[in-house]
């Protein structure tokens, strides 16, 4: 963010000095917002508001054609400032196809990866983070979850040796659609953890009752899973104008709503969308910038969603 | 997956529409020029249940094993597998399918195939007519030709047929048992990827397990 301050300081100060005043309109005009970020609270490390999931978009197997177009999603998602992706051993060759991406990328040094251990039997956990690791190409994970609870005591052991052996910096636990969340807060109350993964979206709101309030309380970082109801959100509203609230927060499509409402929710950390589509990529970094939307507007985002779902 | 009651059928579809008929231009680009053979195997498989008879229902048990095979190794275990964790399981249950056939094949009385003279016989040749024209699901559907779904290179093509050849051995249950299960899990597969050929096999299916029910009613009687 200091970086677009000191970018426009210096592109004002040029102009000025060139007496031609009148040109630095359209070059502020033509400047980003800063791109929105939220600390991990764990370590005060800031991340983009807005990452990218691979849940189905990125299970595309050895096709070449549909690889190509992965390798373009991740190159515009680091192109609008992204960090961290998200993945999994449950996902297919989502992993493998993300190792592909980074590697014609040659691992962009912004880079957060984001995986999870998901095997029923505790002892196998390592070598499955090891082929993970393999697949993803990369040195060590910033961040490994437990992947809907399965097996976590055992699991979150190992996660927490690697993390004191510096061959991990975060530890966090994953649940989706809402699954198991008495057993999810247990652990939240009693296990150290960086980050928590949970499905949030304007229709799905029941962490805001309790898990949210409690990862504020316990310091953890909160990770966002299928903001857009797996793609049903999106494809109902299609079509259907957007609100003149929307560009009140700089929205031009109704994804980019979706994720200022779920991104404007102080508890959350980043939302991750999966998407297939380069564009797409872009067009959901761009609501990690510009302004969120206050109470008020939630609420009336909340309502139109669900008049036009 | 320890809590596996807590999951629906769309939690466990891990990929897209799109990716999933993808999989069969792949697989058919990969195997050309195997469909000629899978095509003329598929016209002698019909000309056997059109035939008849003892020999011919040995002929055709032999044939749908090999086809049985190949989907099991070269679209399961090698294709199908790159996108769904679950395809090595469906690739036994296809080879277990073919070995039943070939044990049906190798039985010293042969198994009879009904002569085609009455509806039964009608239903059964109509079934595997429409199991070879299985790839014109791709175009009708707006899909590519090449994502065209071939029999003895695809599993519901291949599936289908075989459902005829049951109804016309009249075949015991055992036989039936894999076919159906694959019928099922097709059939939920595409219908969480919204195709609308998700009930293509479920109604060739329903159509051969019926009529079959119905003749052991009538053998009954």
């Amino acid at each position: 963010m200091q970086g677009v301050y000191e970018e426009r300081r210096s592109l004002l100060r040029a102009v000025l000095a060139g007496g031609a005043y009148a040109a630095i309109g359209p070059a502020l005009a033509a400047a980003p917002a800063p791109l929105l970020t939220r600390p991990i609270p764990s370590s005060g490390e800031l991340l983009p508001v807005v990452g990218l999931g691979s849940w189905i978009t990125f299970n595309v197997g050895d096709d070449p054609v549909a690889r190509a177009r992965c390798t373009e999603v991740v190159r515009a998602f680091f192109q609008g400032g992204g960090r961290l992706i998200d993945s999994s051993p449950m996902y297919g060759s989502a992993q493998a196809v993300i190792g592909h991406a980074l590697a014609q990328l040659k691992i962009p040094k912004t880079l957060f990866s984001a995986d999870k251990v998901w095997i029923g039997a505790g002892a196998r956990g390592p070598a499955q983070i090891e082929a993970s690791r393999t697949l993803w190409g990369v040195p060590r994970f910033d961040l490994l979850q437990v992947h809907n609870l399965l097996a976590w005591e055992e699991h979150l052991r190992t996660l927490q040796q690697m993390k004191a052996a510096g061959r991990l910096r975060y530890v966090g636990i994953t649940t989706s659609e809402g699954r198991r969340h008495g057993e999810f807060t247990k652990i939240m109350e009693t296990q150290p953890l960086d980050f928590v993964q949970i499905s949030y979206n304007v229709l799905d709101r029941d962490v805001e009752n309790r898990i949210l309030p409690l990862a504020r309380e316990r310091k953890i970082a909160v990770i966002v899973n299928r903001p857009f109801r797996q793609g049903d959100l999106t494809e109902a509203l299609a079509g259907k104008p957007l609100p003149g609230w929307a560009a009140e927060i700089g929205c031009t499509t109704w994804a980019q709503v979706l994720l200022k409402f779920i991104v404007s929710e102080p508890a959350i950390t980043c939302a991750i969308p999966a998407t297939s589509n380069p564009a797409h990529a872009l067009e959901n970094m761009g609501a990690a910038r510009g302004p969120l939307p206050d109470a008020a507007l939630r609420r009336r985002i909340l309502d139109d969603v669900k008049r036009l779902t | 997956m320890s809590e596996w009651w807590t999951y629906s059928l769309s939690d466990l579809l891990m990929f897209s529409k799109a990716t999933y008929f993808r999989l069969f231009e792949l697989h058919n680009l990969a195997l050309w020029p195997g469909q000629l053979l899978a095509l003329a195997v598929g016209i002698a498989l019909f000309a056997c249940l059109w035939h008849g008879g003892a020999k011919a229902g040995r002929s055709a048990a032999l044939l749908l094993a090999l086809a049985w095979l190949q989907v099991a190794w070269s679209y399961f275990a090698q294709r199908y597998a790159t996108i769904n964790t679950g395809a090595p399981y469906f690739a036994i249950g296809f080879a277990l399918q073919a070995v039943l056939l070939l044990w049906l094949a190798s039985r010293r009385q042969a198994p009879r195939l009904t002569e085609v003279v009455g509806s039964l016989g009608k239903l059964a040749l109509g079934i595997a007519l429409l199991a070879l024209l299985y790839p014109l699901l791709a175009p009708l559907g707006g899909r590519p030709w090449a994502q065209g779904e071939l029999f003895g290179l695809a599993p519901d093509p291949t599936v289908a047929i075989t459902f005829a050849a049951l109804l016309l051995w009249r075949a015991r249950l055992l036989l039936w048992i894999v076919p159906l299960l694959w019928c099922a899990i097709s059939a939920a597969t595409l219908v969480e990827l919204r195709s609308g050929q998700a009930w293509a096999l479920p109604v060739l299916a329903l159509l051969a397990a019926g009529a079959r029910l119905l003749a052991a009613r009538r053998a009954a009687a």
